[in-house]
């Protein structure tokens, strides 16, 4: 399972860089996406699988009883997929006004403040 | 005491909050504004002289112990970044209550202001990794935020650079945190130090692994610093912006990058410094110096002032590769110097953009001879970041440049020296066509953006330029006093390269 | 576009919508759920009206300006976090009181339901700030 999911990881990685590279704009936007998703998945991944024992105190017990899910890297995902919410919405409305502002989607053509 | 470590972080929200319930009335929300950030800016002296008195000190968010909660910590190196926050913070709200214009400050400038400086202060205070990358994203949000407010075209172009730059880098550093979760089981910076430490003594082959996510940090936090291989985003997206925007921009979210850079690398990597700080030598050489040569071939004001934070970032994390206390404490040094007199330069661009409509160099001219006092304002601040005695840029980068030759690293000093004279040549460059030359006839073959003014101040422009003074005020009296400050300066080092200390004040706090 | 079908049921769905929102901020305190989900919940419910009708009648279904909600959820959030201070506890330090209401039985509340009601706002807030900003254009 860890070797599936560092695939997965690793094709995010690359799907995003590739889409970052093209000239469009909105696919510069779904590129930067992915690279946050495989961002997620690597934390999930690196924090240890467990299968089917989420960390959950069952009735009449007082304690954990291992072997347990490590709660943390599902609440960093958590935090990190709530930002890259924020950031997605903020992108979105990024992309349409610098299409309003150029009209286009090119990269090429939103060079003007560069040195 | 622990209520000191929370207000930086609560003073903002609650300003921020505030102004956007009465986001109708612009006066209320400069109102707002402004007494958020002079209080941020009295509690951020309150903090130090708190550091100064008791030493570290540090709290528990929600009564989690460490290192399990969230740690908020403050040595005398983050009092001091939280006080230079709050007084950029103070001057750019003062400055923008002059420049900024209703469209702007109708849909969210303040508020937004107030969270871009909660986002700094976070950053600077938590003692988390995954709390510092929540604090970026918070501060990044932000600035995404205030960089297109306005929604001019040349502000939408840089945009694209910026976020997705500053994207990636919070993706990789994001990617860093998980490993390093994965690799200890903690995420308390103080906790990490202990952890990473015993990994390696236990086995020695992990030692690489930590170098290699040690390389992550650097390439994440380089991009946010702007340092060298990745810095493109900067100069193509600050002088977009209104110039209160840029000032802050520039005096302190850079900086911020420069914060986790040090921070990770004195507590966290220091396995194996021949490598890891020699390339952060290396890097802040190559910073410097490409900074410093795209500066001269620019011809417009905040083009050229862009250019030159990315040579002088290249100085603090020269300094922090050299790695010694007193190389630290002029890190510290120069970061506190740049800050000031960055802003400065900032802010009197666009009081010179206001006066002449325009930021071309070619098209200005004539201010020594109409605004003189101005062109003082300006001279201040330009000299101290060339490096002239008595300012405060000189001892900064005598600090560094001394601690370079006790260690005898010849040609790290050659070079920083060689920038500062390039430096000096970039600000005569802005003195000789701004300032110096007579004003240029009117051929305009292109519109200025805004239309020139009659000599003098009008009232917008006076309470612009009251921030400016201050800040001038404030690099020449940190040159004057440059003795006391290098003590605090060394303090605030001797701190960071004694991790034991913050170490123990962490895990041993009982909230 | 104009589709009977849709704004006729969007009248209908709208107050659902609006209700399970709630119903899952408050199921948020021990069980999937919470201000975030809630909050985005019920920005789909003003999405759906601007969907069916057009944005200034969602705006003015919102009734408050969303400036305003951010606003007041940023402080109720941090409302949340300074009851603790008040009485003595480190920041966001959670506590909770109990009372009895006649009628209704014992009731608990505490501070991370304010903070999750201050999310709650924000949430609505800014998804309606962006989407009303956009469909405005």
């Amino acid at each position: 399972m860890n070797l599936v999911l560092a695939v997965v990881v690793g094709g995010l990685y690359a799907a995003g860089l590739y889409l970052m590279a093209r000239r469009s704009v909105v696919k510069l936007i779904i590129g930067l996406c992915l690279i946050g998703h495989a961002s997620n998945l690597l934390i999930f991944v690196s924090g240890g699988l467990t299968r089917g024992r989420p960390p959950l105190i069952r009735p009449g017990a007082e304690t954990l009883t291992a072997p347990y899910a490590d709660p943390l890297p599902q609440a960093l995902i958590l935090t990190a997929i709530v930002i890259g919410f924020g950031v997605l919405a903020f992108a979105m409305v990024l992309i349409h006004k610098v299409y309003v502002a150029v009209g286009s989607d090119d990269l090429d053509q939103m060079k003007s403040t560069d040195a | 005491m622990k209520l000191l470590l929370v207000l930086p972080l609560i003073i903002p929200l609650t300003a921020a909050g505030l102004s956007l319930l009465v986001w109708r009335s612009r006066v209320a929300q400069r109102a707002v504004g402004l007494i958020g950030m002079a209080a941020l800016f009295v509690v951020a002296v309150l903090l130090l002289s708190a550091v100064m008195k008791h030493g570290i000190c540090a709290t528990q968010v929600g009564d989690w112990p460490a290192p399990f909660g969230i740690t908020l910590v403050a040595d005398t190196f983050s009092a001091l970044m939280v006080l230079l926050a709050a007084t950029i913070g103070l001057a750019v709200t003062v400055y923008s209550v002059g420049a900024m214009d209703p469209q702007r400050e109708s849909f969210g400038y303040y508020p937004l202001l107030c969270v871009l400086l909660m986002g700094v202060c976070g950053a600077f205070l938590t003692g988390d990794l995954f709390n510092l990358y929540v604090w970026f994203e918070v501060m990044l949000i932000a600035s995404f935020v205030l960089l297109v407010l306005g929604g001019e075209r040349p502000q939408m172009e840089g945009a694209i650079k910026y976020v997705t730059l500053n994207l990636v880098s919070s993706a990789i550093l994001l990617s860093a945190v998980g490993i390093v979760y994965g690799l200890t089981g903690t995420l308390n910076m103080a906790d990490l130090a202990g952890r990473l430490r015993q990994i390696e003594m236990e086995d020695a082959g992990q030692g690489s692994f930590v170098t290699a996510v040690a390389m992550m940090f650097l390439v994440a936090f380089g991009i946010k610093a702007a340092a060298f291989p990745l810095f493109f985003w900067l100069p193509a997206s600050y002088h977009t912006p209104p110039a209160a925007v840029s000032a802050v921009f520039a005096g302190l979210l850079t900086k911020v990058g420069v914060y986790g850079l040090i921070r990770v690398f004195t507590l966290l990597f220091v396995h194996d410094i021949g490598f890891t700080h020699g390339l952060i030598a290396l890097i802040g050489c190559v910073t410097m110096v490409t900074g410093v040569l795209g500066a001269a071939a620019q011809n417009e004001f905040r083009r050229i002032l862009s250019f030159h934070i990315v040579s002088q970032i290249g100085y603090m994390i020269l300094a922090l590769g050299m790695f010694t206390g007193a190389a630290l404490a002029g890190a510290v040094f120069f970061i506190m110097h740049n800050i000031i007199a960055k802003s400065c330069l900032f802010l009197v661009s666009g009081v010179a953009h206001r006066i002449r409509g325009t930021y071309e160099l070619s098209r200005l001219g004539g201010l020594y001879r109409d605004y003189p006092f101005l062109a003082v304002l300006f001279f201040i601040p330009a000299m101290a970041l060339a490096g002239i005695p008595p300012l405060s840029g000189f001892f900064a980068k005598l600090a560094i440049i001394k601690a370079g030759l006790d260690i005898q690293e010849y040609v790290l000093v050659a070079t920083a020296l060689l920038v500062g004279i390039l430096t000096l040549f970039s600000m005569t460059k802005i003195w000789a066509e701004a300032f110096w030359k007579s004003a240029p006839q009117e051929v305009d073959h292109q519109p200025a953006t805004t239309a020139p003014r009659a000599a003098g101040y009008d009232r917008a422009t006076r309470i612009m330029l009251i921030p400016v003074i201050f800040l001038a005020a404030m690099t020449v009296l940190a040159g004057v006093g440059a003795e006391p400050l290098l003590g605090l300066f060394s303090r605030a080092a001797d701190e960071l390269l004694d991790t034991t200390r913050y170490i123990r004040v962490v895990l041993e706090v009982r909230s | 576009m104009k589709s009977v079908i849709l704004s006729t049921a969007s009248r209908l769905v709208h107050p659902l919508l609006l209700m399970f929102s709630v119903f899952l901020l408050l199921r948020g305190h021990n069980e999937p759920g919470g201000g975030f989900s809630g909050g985005l919940m019920a920005a789909s419910a003003f999405v759906l009206h601007a969907l069916a009708h057009d944005a200034q009648t969602a705006r003015r279904a919102l009734k408050v300006q969303p400036q305003t909600l951010i606003g007041a959820g940023l402080l109720a959030a941090l409302a949340a976090g300074i009851v603790a201070l008040a009485i003595g506890e480190p920041f966001l330090t959670g506590s909770w009181t109990s009372f009895h209401m006649p009628g209704l039985g014992e009731w608990t509340l505490g501070t991370p339901l304010l903070f999750d009601v201050g999310v709650y706002l924000v949430v609505v807030g800014v998804s309606m700030l962006i989407i009303l900003s956009m469909a405005e254009d």
